[in-house]
């Protein structure tokens, strides 16, 4: 019995909605709010492909390689600030990003 | 065959782009002198083929070029180039000259300039991502400096969650239509669009302000204005606020131009927070930078004014705007840069006390942009919010327009607030000599902000043009 498009689009917006929450109401540590933001561009990812499979058009498909490289890109780049940041800071502690008040 | 010429500029700028990347690895000694003659050399030549570019539709209709992009690439090109003068000198004196900078200045520009030509939902998300990936690095350039890193770590975060939900938002208007071409799109999205487009329509709008830094999207603007090098805070508040914003018109106007009715609210309201937050929170700030920002909030509801108006005049009008607001800014930056006394740059406004008298032509400048961003005639900026005022009433969007001009009152308190220190306060220690290249940009900037009365009709002409090659 093949999966409706429905089922796909609750997982992925389920998947949006724990990442966008994962980046705000994290309180510890800055690598869980990485861990987020591939969460949410993976919640992308599964509309795309879902939405590829049932339109029969390979759009969507292509659109996911595109994403996928550059959520690698996105996180090669967060890890290296990351790191500056640790070597100024010596912690990365959501709680110490607060040299400046917004 | 197609002809690459359309596309010349973003090629000089790619292929120059990585031969200045591997001049400066191969280099045996820190070349940033090259790479920054180098790269500034690209943007100009950049210009320049741009203006001789054909329209065209290319690579299968993933690209479109038409005067409007080239007249958003235009505004691009110089002020980035304008930004990479700046930062020369600021740079090398805060010891950050790395050949690196102007590389990144170039990829996020390649990245601005295949964003505002996208004509398909894929190149948009590549030009923008190109673009947001370089400005991290950027943000984060003084990698010994705990608030500069500080403030590329939460654009970085804040930028990554919104380059999320703006991909979220295309896959749902993808799947909900079935097409990611802007020229389909608006082919099918004509009368009212069913739910699952419009969420996924509200998700882009979402990714596009939190670019321009339109409120309540604007959480990392200050931060991010305080915390980075000040050279690159000037790049900052011009070319991609330019390049989003030209962005945010072709999306709005092109594939989802129809859907006009349903969208106009929410810019309204986007334009309304700005224009309130950008005034009331700039009012207790005592540091400058940090009062860019939030300037820069309040300039970007003023632009979204004319957009929310949807009508050609209100495109022109938000294009005169964009262009007028980043002269006056990169010119308010050439004098934030040149704030520095005993070797040390400062940013508190305290420390522009007295500066009347030691510098009279500085600080005429700085008291030129800070009358204009006030929307004080004759200058420029009060030529933009006129226009974008005009644009909102002939809209029917009286309230929209009011509200407009009462928060510019209430935004001239602080900038009047800068020219009061500067010429009644009780002076403080002078500043050091500035640079040439900074004193230049400072000088040209003040005359085209002061003498735009003179000679409006070019920018006028071409905002026009640009205006009728989206809209027809």
């Amino acid at each position: 019995m093949p999966v409706p498009l429905s089922h796909f689009l609750v997982v992925a917006a389920l998947l949006l909605v724990i990442g966008v929450f994962g980046i705000f109401m994290n309180r510890k540590n800055i690598i869980v709010i990485m861990m987020s933001i591939e969460l949410v561009l993976l919640a992308a990812n599964i509309n795309f492909v879902a939405f590829s499979g049932a339109l029969h058009d390979m759009v969507g498909q292509v659109f996911t390689m595109f994403v996928l490289t550059v959520a690698a890109a996105e996180s090669a780049i967060g890890l290296a600030i990351l790191v500056i940041y640790f070597r100024n800071r010596g912690s990365i502690e959501v709680e110490d990003v607060t040299t400046m008040r917004g | 065959m197609t002809s690459l010429l359309p596309v010349l500029p973003a090629l000089l700028l790619g292929v120059g782009g990585m031969a200045l990347l591997l001049i400066g690895v191969l280099a045996k000694r820190e070349c940033a002198t090259f790479s920054t003659a180098g790269s500034i050399v690209l943007l100009l030549a950049a210009a320049w083929a741009s203006c001789s570019a054909p329209d065209a539709l290319l690579f299968g209709g993933l690209l479109k070029t038409t005067l409007f992009t080239r007249f958003a690439d235009g505004i691009v090109y110089v002020s980035a180039a304008a930004a990479l003068v700046l930062a020369f000198d600021y740079n090398s004196k805060e010891g950050i000259a790395r050949f690196e900078y102007p590389i990144l200045v170039l990829f996020a520009v390649l990245g601005m300039v295949v964003m505002i030509s996208a004509n398909d939902l894929m190149t948009l998300y590549v030009g923008f991502e190109l673009q947001s990936l370089a400005l991290y690095i950027a943000a984060a350039l003084a990698r010994d400096s705990l608030r500069s890193t500080e403030a590329g770590l939460k654009y970085f975060v804040l930028g990554a969650l919104a380059s999320g939900l703006l991909v979220y938002g295309i896959s749902l208007v993808y799947g909900f239509t079935g097409t990611t071409n802007f020229t389909a799109l608006a082919a099918l999205l004509t009368g009212t669009a069913g739910a699952g487009t419009v969420i996924g329509l509200v998700f882009v709008l979402v990714g596009l302000a939190f670019k321009i830094s339109a409120a309540p999207f604007h959480m990392w603007t200050p931060d991010v204005y305080e915390g980075a090098p000040t050279s690159v805070t000037a790049l900052f508040g011009t070319a991609p606020k330019a390049a989003a914003m030209a962005l945010f018109l072709s999306v709005m106007t092109g594939p989802f131009g129809h859907l006009l009715p349903q969208w106009q609210a929410i810019i309204e309201i986007l334009a309304v927070i700005s224009m309130a937050l950008g005034g009331l929170a700039a009012i207790s700030q005592t540091n400058i930078k940090r009062l860019m920002a939030y300037s820069s909030i309040g300039h970007m509801g003023y632009a979204l004014m004319g957009l929310a108006a949807g009508t050609e005049a209100g495109i022109q009008a938000t294009l005169v705007y964009i262009a007028i607001y980043v002269v006056m800014s990169f010119g308010a930056f050439a004098c934030i840069i040149a704030m520095r006394r005993q070797g040390q740059a400062v940013e508190k406004i305290s420390d522009l006390a007295g500066l009347a008298g030691q510098r009279p032509g500085f600080a005429f400048a700085l008291a030129v942009f800070m009358w204009a961003m006030a929307g004080i005639p004759p200058l420029s900026g009060f030529f933009g919010k006129l226009y974008v005022f005009a644009a909102a009433f002939n809209a029917g969007l009286t309230t929209l327009a009011i509200i407009g001009i009462v928060t510019s009152v209430i935004n001239a308190f602080y900038y009047l607030r800068v020219i009061k220190v500067m010429y009644f306060d009780a002076g403080a220690p002078n500043f050091d000599p500035s640079a040439k290249g900074v004193n230049f940009i400072m000088a040209l900037g003040a005359a085209v902000t002061a003498l735009f009365v003179f000679l409006p009709a070019p920018l006028l002409s071409a905002a026009d043009a640009a205006a009728k090659a989206l809209m027809g």
